[in-house]
């Protein structure tokens, strides 16, 4: 009994895992991809920006603001019609994608826009004195010199998005937090619970250590 | 040549540059000095377009300069190259990197045989063969405005503009990083405009000199002309360095020494001729490039001073009486 208990386990973590892999994966990838355009515009439009255009940079941080703070679980509920159109179906790993990816975009397009904004202005001044073009500027200057700060950023995505998954099992994602509320907490199987726990930790930890030993190299 | 001619600015109603003229002269080393406020760095920033003007008008060889015309801009950018306080190097970059830079913006391969020579060659004047491969914060301050120098150098300017170039480095890094603008402008003949408070600055590198204050220019001339007998107070409380404690009794007269002038024993002469003593209270030798200047402070008796001051004429030496 004790065996068979354990390889079920062993399934049942495994395949969660993989699909919190795969939503964090996925989600993390789309959200830094659409998150760099605000980032940019909001750099390029800053007061201390290349073209600062006062109006355009107060809607779009306002509108940032406002996207960062919805709680998670009732925007995934909201944007269902939205996931539906999208992945063809509201339930599952694939479709709660959506949900992590709209939440992650404000949040790393405002880690971006800080990483990019902390470039030495004098660097930039620098680089205009050379005539170098504004899109020039953009990728030569202020995203090369902050790539280091903003894998810092994705990093903190990462673990984020980890702990935002376990809530999108609410919507048959999957996923080890999913697997920690329904076998651990609602069937009262402790050991579930202590495994989901310790995997995440662990986890959390690598990513955490990758992220500063790229950081560094980087830099 | 750069002619700049009533150029204007304020910043929020504040006037910055009020009427500003002058004319840099081609493979000349210019400073423009004054105190920190006096709007130097944004006159010299007006020169490369960083900075836009309110009204006048500067003339670089022809062209005028107009930051509305982003293309005409970029090209006279291209002609001159920028150093500036706090070196502005990418921390991400290595020295070859950061001197390629420039290169890149105008669509030049760094990594081509022409470039890979130009950039070694600049490694190599400026003397940083050791550290092509070295991040910026692996470089001493001089080394790093070294590299910066190499870079602003990359694109062959005809002009370099340095903004308050040495002011966060030690005097002896500053001699350094003199030296070299001074060859840059004799072996490659290019013309070099220098904004600084520094006076050491000024006498060791500048052929010409333009003191501002307050939006405007004071004073333009030689240095030595302008500050070894300097006939303003604003330039003479400027040179001040506190330290010239005068007797308060009797006269205190200032004597000028230029070239062949501190050749002959005129002190003692005087000395003699008159029978009088008098006591050398302050003296001080200052060098502008290549030349020797001094001055000293005698003070003497107050029914002196008539016979004093006409056997100075009479040897044609340069003399004031201090208050």
């Amino acid at each position: 009994m004790g065996i068979i208990s354990n390889a079920s386990m062993t399934s049942v973590i495994l395949k969660a895992l993989w699909q919190t892999l795969y939503m964090v994966f996925w989600s993390t990838l789309f959200s830094v991809i659409i998150g760099f355009i605000p980032a940019v515009v909001l750099t390029l439009t800053a007061p201390d920006g290349l073209h600062p255009q006062k109006a355009v940079y107060e809607v779009l941080s306002f509108l940032i603001n406002v996207f960062r703070s919805f709680p998670f679980i009732i925007l995934l509920v909201l944007v269902i019609p939205f996931t539906r159109l999208v992945v063809g179906k509201a339930i599952g790993t694939t479709a709660s994608i959506v949900p992590l990816t709209l939440s992650a975009i404000p949040f790393i397009a405002r880690i971006m826009e800080n990483a990019l904004r902390e470039t030495n202005h004098g660097v930039i001044e620098a680089a205009k004195s050379f005539g170098a073009s504004d899109i020039q500027i953009l990728f030569r200057v202020y995203v090369k010199e902050s790539v280091p700060r903003m894998l810092n950023g994705v990093i903190l995505l990462i673990i984020s998005l980890v702990g935002y998954s376990a809530m999108a099992g609410t919507v048959g994602g999957g996923g080890i937090g999913d697997i920690a509320i329904r076998f651990g907490y609602q069937q009262y199987k402790t050991d579930y619970l202590v495994v989901c726990s310790l995997i995440l930790i662990v986890f959390v930890q690598i990513i955490q250590m990758i992220g500063n030993y790229l950081y560094k190299k980087l830099s | 040549m750069i002619t700049i001619t009533n150029v204007e600015k304020s910043f929020q109603g504040l006037r910055v540059l009020k009427g500003i003229s002058l004319s840099i002269e081609d493979h000349e080393i210019y400073g423009i000095i004054g105190q920190s406020g006096a709007g130097k760095s944004t006159l010299l920033r007006c020169i490369n377009g960083l900075e836009t003007f309110d009204a006048g008008e500067i003339n670089i060889d022809g062209t005028i300069v107009n930051t509305k015309n982003k293309k005409d801009l970029r090209a006279l950018q291209k002609r001159i190259g920028m150093i500036f306080q706090n070196f502005n190097l990418l921390e991400r970059l290595d020295v070859y990197d950061n001197i390629a830079l420039p290169l890149k913006f105008w669509g030049i391969k760094p990594k081509s045989k022409e470039s890979k020579e130009r950039i070694l060659n600049l490694i190599h004047l400026v003397g940083l063969d050791e550290k092509i491969h070295a991040k910026p914060k692996e470089l001493s301050g001089g080394q790093k405005q070294r590299v910066a120098i190499a870079r602003a150098l990359v694109l062959n300017p005809q002009f370099l503009l340095c903004d308050e170039a040495t002011s966060a480095l030690d005097p002896e890094i500053t001699k350094g990083i003199l030296s070299l603008l001074q060859k840059i402008n004799k072996e490659l003949g290019i013309t070099i405009v220098v904004v600084t408070h520094q006076m050491e600055v000024v006498k060791q590198i500048c052929s010409k000199v333009a003191f501002l204050s307050d939006g405007r220019v004071l004073s333009e001339g030689k240095p030595e002309e302008l500050f070894i007998m300097p006939a303003n107070k604003e330039i003479k409380s400027f040179l001040r360095d506190g330290s010239e404690q005068l007797p308060k009794t009797g006269v205190n007269i200032q004597l000028f020494f230029f070239g062949e002038g501190s050749e002959e024993p005129v002190v003692t002469q005087m000395a003699r001729e008159l029978k009088e003593d008098f006591s050398i209270c302050w003296a001080k030798l200052e060098d502008f490039r290549e030349n020797v200047y001094g001055s000293l402070v005698l003070n003497m008796k107050e029914e002196d001073k008539e016979r004093v001051c006409e056997f100075l004429n009479k040897k044609n030496v340069h003399w004031e009486v201090l208050d």
